[in-house]
């Protein structure tokens, strides 16, 4: 009977471990998308490697498999000494508020996520500001005045993204429309490229020769059916414009990897409470690169880079649909 | 709502019926020989897996492709030992196989490609690409600068990659081969009394192991269109649960191969109306977008619960073939 148990035991910690948990160093848990999503946990992920390269320390890591284990990660890596522990992804602030307030000497970072306990620090983006930006690109590469917005998991969080997109386009092009569009409701919907990629040939028919993917794995069906049926799509998270060259307008760039990066290198010591990552701190942002240089001309890019001026001045204000659950800009 | 984006609409339903059809006609051939198979979802994924990783590392989709059915065949091998040879519980053997899809597909995934679980990006070479007839246009752009029956075959009829007419040729095939020849007379018998088809002299082992092989070709075929065809490469558990709407199909088409087209088609339809309208305004009212796409869902159950009759079985489907007691 020991024996057997101690069997399961081995079972369900190696069911978690994806790589032998190190005491004392850093540690970062990505979510359901996985690490290697091109997207948002990749960003996370990019922002971990480059510390230790820089530092040459190692950290700990957990992939998330479901969301049973969300707890027993956070729990597994603090009782082992981990500091400080980041977690990626606004799924996690639920039960990281239950466990932070059990490891007060233990300092959690949450991206995407507020939780209210002294020893949190939550990373939030202003992504509905950096989403203007792309959202006006679109608008100025668009030539039949319809675009399009493909989110992942219906939340407000993408909500947010779709807003700013569709107020971005709205300033360049009045009479532009907007057509958006969720994958679903559940966590799945960051996983079902089919159904991204049904989603934007919806949308091309209805007109869209720009889609906008804010969906994880999902927008790498949505950036393969534009790339495919010939238009342009804008990428999320990380800088997506390789992967398609030349279809790719841009990718709305959330640097989840400098708050990665920044917890990890200024170690359990950072602050904690709110930090908002907006225009001002180069937080997000657009990706200008080789694969994209074609398509951004010095017009559009000396008109963005004025809207993003007006932003950090507070001139012009984008509005957050977080902020009352409502948009200005009527999306179909 | 013009002719345009009906035809639309169609054209999605069919590359999305197509998945569930090739499964839905897996099953039935399974389950015609009495072998109940609640893998096909398993079976789905881990050809989806092994199609677009062989397609990728060799440059050859239709290596993929072979690969694909290979290792659905390998797991339909594995149901067959277990409740032909060794007449174990089929429900059981079909849920250790969706078990073993989900998990072996990932851990094989990483060990190759160390990317999470997923194959790297297909290049155009490693995929199905669409098959365009004679005379169409393919952008669906173009397509609307056409005339009406010019929309109707560029949309609808050209554009769909080899795949999807494989699957509607199968159709008729399936029906060909078990209503019109010997060897389909016996499959069905098999399914409905055993110890008949024995006394016949004919191997009841023999015949249950051919339909399950079928069955892992047909599956094979359905998971390398989901990562070759529709997608560019294998994301985690891609297959989403089509394999058990298609059992449900299957139920629904009173297990025949025409009604099979019919009933994976109307599913293939609700998703596509789901996907494309969202947040339908009636007057006043929202319909929200969770309602359209929880819709095929809702349907599927209504559908069971009161339209489809009597759904009757294979009378000996489930019980493995003990020739004495």
């Amino acid at each position: 009977m020991t024996t057997l148990k101690q069997l399961m035991g081995a079972a369900a910690a190696l069911a978690i471990s994806a790589t032998g948990a190190l005491a004392d160093g850093p540690a970062i848990i990505f979510d359901l998308g996985g690490k290697f999503d091109r997207s948002f946990n990749e960003a996370a992920f990019t922002g971990a490697e480059r510390w230790a390269e820089e530092t040459g320390g190692s950290y700990a890591e957990i992939e998330l498999q479901t969301d049973a284990q969300r707890e027993q990660a956070m729990r597994r890596l603090a009782e082992a000494g981990n500091n400080p522990i980041v977690m990626a992804g606004f799924s996690q602030a639920t039960p990281l508020a239950e466990v932070a307030p059990d490891y007060p000497d233990t300092t959690f970072v949450i991206i995407d996520g507020v939780v209210d306990e002294p020893n949190v620090r939550s990373v939030i983006f202003s992504e509905h500001e950096g989403s203007y930006l792309v959202g006006m690109l679109a608008a100025m590469a668009s030539e039949t005045g319809t675009v399009g917005f493909v989110g992942g998991m219906d939340i407000p969080l993408i909500s947010a993204f779709a807003c700013g997109y569709a107020q971005g386009v709205v300033a360049v092009n009045g009479d532009a429309t907007v057509i958006a569009n969720m994958t679903g409701t559940t966590p799945a919907a960051w996983n079902d490229p089919v159904r991204g990629g049904e989603l934007t040939r919806g949308q091309i028919a209805q007109g869209a020769d720009v889609v906008y993917a804010a969906a994880g794995g999902t927008g790498l069906g949505v950036l393969q059916v534009a790339a495919d049926e010939g238009i342009l799509s804008i990428g999320v998270d990380s800088n997506q414009n390789y992967l398609h060259p030349g279809s790719v307008l841009t990718s709305m760039l959330k640097r989840v990897d400098v708050a990665v990066y920044d917890a990890f290198t200024t170690g359990p010591e950072v602050e904690t409470g709110v930090h908002v990552f907006g225009l001002a701190e180069e937080g997000v942002g657009y990706a200008l690169d080789e694969f994209n240089a074609e398509l951004i001309s010095e017009e559009m890019q000396a008109a963005v880079e004025e809207a993003r001026a007006a932003i950090i001045a507070g001139e012009l204000m984008v509005h957050d649909f977080r902020a009352d659950g409502t948009c200005p800009v009527q999306m179909q | 709502m013009d002719f345009l984006t009906v035809l639309q609409i169609l054209d999605s339903t069919i590359r999305l019926a197509t998945p569930l059809l090739l499964a839905c006609l897996a099953g039935l051939w399974s389950e015609r020989a009495g072998i109940f198979d609640i893998g096909l979802e398993g079976k789905m994924l881990a050809a989806a897996f092994f199609s677009a990783a062989v397609a990728y590392t060799s440059g050859n989709v239709w290596i993929g492709l072979l690969a694909g059915i290979a290792a659905s065949m390998a797991l339909s091998g594995v149901h067959g030992v277990a409740s032909i040879t060794f007449r174990g519980n089929q429900l059981i053997s079909g849920v250790a196989i969706n078990f073993l899809a989900a998990g072996l597909t990932v851990v094989v995934a990483q060990t190759w490609f160390q990317q999470g679980g997923r194959t790297p990006q297909l290049p155009p070479e490693a995929r199905f690409s669409n098959i365009e007839l004679p005379g169409a246009v393919t952008r669906i752009r173009d397509i609307a600068q056409q005339g009406p029956f010019g929309q109707f075959y560029s949309e609808l009829i050209s554009g769909h990659s080899i795949i999807v007419y494989m699957a509607l040729v199968i159709v008729p095939l399936t029906w060909w081969v078990l209503y019109r020849t010997r060897f389909g007379l016996r499959l069905r018998a098999v399914g409905e009394n055993p110890a008949a088809v024995d006394t016949a002299g004919i191997s009841v082992v023999g015949l249950r192991f051919a339909a399950v092989a079928i069955c892992g070709v047909l599956c094979g075929l359905a998971g390398a269109y989901l990562a070759t065809a529709l997608n560019a490469g294998f994301v985690k558990d891609m297959s989403a649960g089509r394999g058990f709407i298609a059992l449900a199909a299957l139920i629904f088409a009173k297990w025949r191969p025409w009604y099979a087209l019919s009933a994976c088609l109307l599913f293939g339809f609700f998703d596509a109306v789901g996907n494309r309208f969202q947040n339908i305004q009636l007057g006043e009212f929202v319909v929200p977008v969770q309602f359209m796409q929880a819709l095929p869902y809702i349907l599927v159950v209504i559908v069971l619960a009161g339209l489809v009759g009597r759904a009757i079985p294979p009378r000996a489907g489930g019980e493995p073939y003990v020739k004495e007691r």
